[in-house]
């Protein structure tokens, strides 16, 4: 019951403020907007017992990503600054696609997904994912990990070579 | 964990993508339209992780499917903001519509 009343504080939190998040006019409201969708999913993944997701989360978006996009906005924009209102000629096919890529999934999923009522309660201890995030057999993620590094490691030298002045 | 049903998560991330889709063909800084591809990205790792939890419990392919787009994301967010406020130091400006001193 606990479980229920938290995942339904928590949709409702990720609902309205995902909506609001693309729907407010001043930039760094919708940033922060979509700060509290990004934490309520980091709590939906705690509640699903993926503990380790739930501090990637945190730690990633919410203590890396959101930064970074709060001093952007804060370098480009001015604080009080409000976009300029959204003409009808833009609102309406965007409304439109997202209506109706909404109604097309919402019928998908309430007609054809079966409905999983009990689950078989696991609970995933790290030393399971850390030899799976470090193993090379079947079912075993050391490959990926070494890209995601290199990934990064291009990331961090591209950065480097756009962001400099010249 | 009871007794919430799969397609209410289902329902959650569908609202949060769509969202996302309507801010991204909406919007016209850069910066807002990188957030609603933030949103989108981020419907897409709750269903992976909402999957494997529902379908295949005992396994891990969809946190770790979650965990490395969330290294992806964070590096392609970086990548973004750097050219976005490149941009910003050219042209003062980085509205979409206003910044087409590329195309000829």
């Amino acid at each position: 019951m606990a479980e229920q009343i938290i995942f339904y504080v928590l949709a409702i939190v990720i609902v309205a403020f995902s909506i609001l998040s693309v729907t407010s006019r001043r930039i760094l409201r919708s940033a922060t907007y979509l700060l509290f969708v990004l934490l309520a999913t980091a709590g939906l993944y705690l509640l699903m017992g993926y503990q380790f997701l739930f501090g990637v989360q945190v730690s990633v978006y919410v203590g890396g990503i959101m930064v970074l996009y709060i001093f952007s906005i804060l370098l480009t924009s001015h604080a009080g600054d409000k976009t300029k209102e959204v003409s009808w000629k833009r609102l309406f096919p965007a409304g439109l696609a997202a209506i109706a890529g909404l109604l097309v999934c919402g019928h998908i999923i309430f007609h054809n997904v079966f409905k999983v009522a009990q689950v078989v309660s696991t609970n995933t201890d790290m030393k399971q994912i850390g030899t799976a995030l470090m193993g090379t057999d079947k079912y075993q993620y050391l490959l990926p990990f070494e890209a995601i590094s290199v990934l990064l490691l291009a990331c961090i030298i591209g950065g480097i070579l756009i962001a400099r002045k010249r | 964990m009871s007794n919430i049903p799969l397609a209410a998560y289902l329902a959650v991330s569908t609202v949060m993508f769509f969202a996302g889709v309507y801010g991204f063909l909406s919007r016209r800084n850069m910066l807002t339209i990188l957030m609603s591809l933030e949103l989108m990205l981020n419907a897409a790792d709750l269903n992976f992780a909402v999957f494997n939890k529902y379908l295949y419990p005992g396994q891990f392919e969809g946190v770790f499917f979650t965990l490395f787009a969330i290294g992806v994301s964070a590096a392609e967010t970086a990548i973004a903001i750097a050219i976005i406020i490149n941009i910003y130091r050219n042209l003062r400006n980085i509205n979409v519509d206003e910044v087409n001193k590329m195309k000829f």
